[in-house]
């Protein structure tokens, strides 16, 4: 590849840097101001997700050259790439429906998640990121943002689980 | 028998032979990783309470230090590059071998991840996103052991003596592409949750 | 550009300089076409394995419970046993190492008139990879508790758990050999594209290439983009074996049904993977023979193409009655039969290759008009299967296991004979007699019509796949189903029988054969410049230069009924 003109490198990085912390802050800045719903979930997949496409694209395009090579090369990896969607979207038209009519599952979602809040809160304060201990996800977030109202809620989940 | 492979010279697309196949590596790379978190994705849609409970124990701080490392590692193989492309090989060496230090940080810090949270009780066996968090980072982390220890030969052995210049930009291409898939695995196992 | 791939490359290899010994030449050897016999040979050698196994659980089945000659009563969890890894060695280790492989290996180099692959010590490694997984996977069989015998498509739960399959060591070996296999196939793969990409003859452009060639690179392709998920699943169901992980276990929130998808993604695509090469054997070996231009070679190249893309999408029929939601059955159904049109496009194009040709009824070409019949029993009958509403009754009955077989056979068995039969002169520089080969013919396809046609009737009558002992279901123990049980053991026994002619004609003729001259034939393209056997670099000091198609046979003016690539115009 010595025919061409290299982008300036350094400049390539330095926007991939202030990428990257774009895409950490974007899903504390949601943690922070307390976002829930739609508006968290867009923040987050566009901050996390979005911004790891564009540095991919980043990657892809200057560090390796893509924009200059061959067509070939690009084909080949646009291929690959399409074919792991098939593979995604095939797969998850059965996968996503797993409820079966004529079976029961054994395992349950709820207790999962109770194991694994037990887990967060055994001895986990020294390490993780400050926040270790929430459930934000989704469709069956709840509406507290502290600590505080997380245990209520847990321990509201466990009593409903013992009436039964 | 002193036969020169002709084969090898010839570059009808106007890819030379080597990048071309590292091209189609990375080509089935992007389906072997792709195959993994397409699984994790799937299992993660349909476990998203409890996963995320699960996800929000990893540790965003070291994975930050560790796409830090990458990154910047792959600035420093791009700078080998450019200076293999100049025939410079101490500057090539010294290139990769500041790459290689970048890839043993990053082995540093997930060994030191790794430990802690075995220490704190999440283990392989700990629940399915554990499975997949240590197999899909563990697949990573011997990539980029790979890469290191490739770049190495490549260093020692090529650029010292000055031959096969070329492989500077094929494992540098490689490099590329081990940094792009931990671009996606730091937010899908560290920042979501 | 070009001037800087030049400088880039072709300075790192070291060629000995002294007469090769015995390991440097036949062992530890980077030359293409030693590679080649390799893997030819390694896959015949598993063929037998595979063939005698089929043997085994074929006598349990005709005569249940009786003692088999050379190998005694059989188990019920031998056989299973023998049942799966018939399967698994025959898709992956004949199937693939003879017509990917070693066809590919063979012919790529000298049919684009290069000296060699482009990574010939990737090739070499490919090889060693090979045979290690080979080795692994005969060690599987000798481990306490016996070599895996989950099928081998390998589900979970049963091929998750040892207190399942029974199979502690076994399992887990056999998901080791195959990753290795597909590893090994990998790099090869990479290598054949590349080549094909890269070091053509001066003057081929893309539509001289030959079908086969195109072919082959096309499945080497299909098979790289197929088989990532399947080793991202392997690992994580050798973790579920070994360690006891829960991806694929349904009470620890895994989906067992998500192997099933990351297997047949590869596992459907794989099918396309070794039909390929088979096609493009007998488009050569049809087109030479029928001494007739090759007809619609345009048609042939895109309808492959159009089939390497739709193989992607048809995967989920193999799984309809595993829970698959219906409305995804009734897109994979569509794919499906969809998929039926470039297949049927490019045996239709061979069959009108055929029409007003002076036809050449040599052994190759007897068996490549057999593999076209053949082939279009087995993918009509696929149109059933591809339905999901009938794929519903007549899933794992015999009538799939007829109907894979009827497209197996005639890609890992007729296909390669005719292979064998068309190029032996090219490796070996003698012929194989035709007598013999003839006899050998008409014994093996008579024959395998004999063992499959009564399986269609009794799959067909309900009779399930995977049953040891089938007096121990009345419905199915009745004399009239009990009697095509035994014709087609016997066609079977009298199949591998007729093998030994094979064999025997084989290496008789390595020594005795007619002497061939460099194109016996008389094919156009560029293997047959090279002298028989080919030496190292194939083309001696000046390599062939292009200047035509592939298959310019019969064109009017010319004094002989064939025009090789590589002949200077004589107007020029």
């Amino acid at each position: 590849m010595a025919g061409h003109k290299h982008p300036s490198y350094l400049k390539i990085y330095f926007i991939l840097l202030a990428l990257f912390v774009v895409s950490v802050a974007g899903p504390e800045i949601a943690e922070k101001l307390g976002l829930e719903g739609v508006s968290r979930t867009v923040l987050v997949l566009s901050t996390a997700f979005g911004i790891a496409i564009w540095k991919a694209y980043l990657v892809c395009a200057y560090f390796m050259h893509l924009k200059v090579e061959k067509i070939y090369a690009p084909y080949i990896l646009l291929a690959c790439l399409s074919l792991l969607l098939v593979f995604f979207f095939g797969t998850a038209t059965d996968a996503m429906f797993s409820n079966g009519h004529n079976w029961v599952k054994s395992y349950s979602e709820e207790a999962a998640k109770e194991e694994a809040q037990s887990r967060s809160h055994g001895g986990h304060d020294d390490h993780g990121d400050g926040h270790s201990d929430g459930d934000h996800y989704g469709e069956d977030h709840h509406d507290e943002g502290d600590h505080d109202g997380d245990d209520h809620n847990k321990e509201e989940d466990k009593d409903s689980h013992e009436a039964h | 028998m002193a036969h020169q492979i002709i084969a090898t010279s010839r570059s009808r697309t106007g890819i030379p032979t080597g990048r071309l196949a590292v091209w189609w590596v990375i080509g089935s790379e992007i389906l072997i990783f792709g195959g993994l978190i397409g699984s994790y994705l799937l299992n993660r849609f349909n476990h998203g309470p409890s996963w995320s409970v699960e996800a929000a124990n990893t540790n965003t701080f070291i994975g930050a230090c560790n796409t830090f490392w990458l990154l910047t590692s792959s600035l420093f193989v791009v700078f080998a590059h450019a200076a293999s492309e100049k025939r410079d090989a101490k500057k090539t060496r010294m290139w990769i071998w500041l790459t290689i230090m970048l890839g043993g940080f990053f082995m540093g810090f997930k060994t030191y991840e790794y430990t802690t949270e075995i220490q704190h009780g999440f283990t392989l066996f700990t629940s399915n996103f554990w499975s997949f968090y240590y197999v899909a980072t563990g697949l990573h982390g011997f990539h980029v052991v790979c890469g290191m220890v490739i770049m190495g030969i490549i260093a020692e052995n090529d650029i010292k003596h000055g031959r096969n210049w070329h492989r500077v930009e094929n494992i540098g291409l490689y490099w590329h592409f081990v940094d792009i898939i931990w671009i996606f695995l730091f937010p899908l196992m560290y920042i979501a949750k | 550009m070009a001037e800087v791939a030049h400088a880039e490359v072709g300075h790192d290899d070291h060629h000995d300089h002294h007469e090769p010994s015995f390991w440097s030449k036949y062992v530890f050897s980077t030359d293409h076409k030693m590679i080649a016999m390799q893997y030819m040979f390694t896959g015949m050698a598993m063929a037998l394995i595979g063939g005698f196994f089929a043997y085994v659980f074929r006598m349990q089945l005709a005569f249940p419970g009786a003692s088999i000659p050379f190998w005694g009563t059989l188990s019920p969890a031998a056989y299973n046993s023998l049942v799966t890894n018939h399967g698994t060695i025959m898709i992956f280790w004949v199937a693939m190492p003879v017509l990917i492989a070693a066809m590919g290996n063979f012919l790529i180099p000298l049919m684009i008139g290069c000296d060699d692959m482009v990574f010939p010590r990737v090739n070499r490694l490919s090889y060693q990879i090979f045979l290690i997984s080979a080795i692994v996977l005969i060690i599987s069989f000798f481990v306490p508790g016996g070599g895996f015998g989950g099928a081998w498509t390998a589900y979970p739960p049963l091929s998750a758990k040892a207190q399942y399959n029974a199979t502690p060591f076994g399992a887990p070996l056999w998901l080791i050999a195959v990753t290795l296999e597909i590893v090994a196939f990998l790099l090869g793969g990479i290598n054949f594209i590349t080549t094909v990409m890269n070091a053509r003859a001066k003057g081929m452009r893309m539509y001289d290439i030959p079908i086969i060639v195109w072919m082959i690179v096309i499945a080497s392709i299909l098979f790289m983009c197929s088989v990532g998920p399947l080793i991202a699943g392997a690992v994580m169901l050798l973790f579920d074996q070994t360690l006891g992980t829960g991806f694929f276990d349904g009470a620890a929130g895994g989906d067992p049904v998500l192997w099933q998808h990351l297997f047949w993604f590869f596992g459907h695509p794989e099918v396309y993977v070794v039909l390929l090469p088979a096609m493009g054997i007998v488009g050569e070996i049809t087109c030479t023979f029928a001494r007739k231009k090759l007809f619609a070679y345009k048609l042939i190249l895109y309808s492959t193409i159009g089939l390497g893309i739709l193989s992607f999408f048809v995967w989920a029929h193999h799984q309809f009655i595993s829970g698959v939601d219906p409305r995804a059955a009734y897109l994979f159904t569509t794919t499906t039969l969809l998929i039926s049109i470039p297949v049927a496009i490019v045996l239709f194009a061979y069959i009108a290759t055929l029409y007003g040709g002076s036809i050449r009824f040599t052994t190759a070409m007897l068996f490549a008009l057999a593999f076209t019949g053949e082939f279009l029993l087995g993918g009509v009958t696929g149109i059933w299967l591809g339905s999901s509403g009938v794929d519903v009754y007549l899933h794992d009955t015999y009538f799939v296991l007829a109907h894979f077989h009827y497209t197996f056979v005639p890609i890992a068995i007729i296909a390669t004979f005719a292979a064998v039969y068309y190029w032996y002169p090219k490796m070996f520089g003698r012929k194989m007699n035709e007598t013999w080969g003839k006899i050998h013919f008409w014994g093996t396809t008579v024959s395998f019509n004999g063992i499959f046609i009564p399986l269609f009737i009794l799959g067909a009558g309900g009779q399930h796949r995977r049953i040891y002992n089938f007096q121990h279901y009345p419905d199915l123990a009745g004399a009239d189903m009990q009697d095509m049980r035994v014709f087609a053991t016997l066609s079977l026994i009298v199949m591998l029988a007729f093998q030994v002619i094979f064999i025997v004609n084989f290496f008789v003729s390595l020594k005795r054969g007619e002497k061939a001259g460099n194109n016996p034939w008389k094919a156009n393209t560029l293997e047959w410049v090279a002298t028989s056997p080919a030496p190292h670099g194939n083309f001696g000091p000046v390599m062939p230069e292009v200047y035509r198609g592939p298959y310019e046979y019969s064109v009017e003016g010319r004094e002989e009924d064939y025009w090789p690539q590589n002949e200077k115009p004589s107007d020029s």
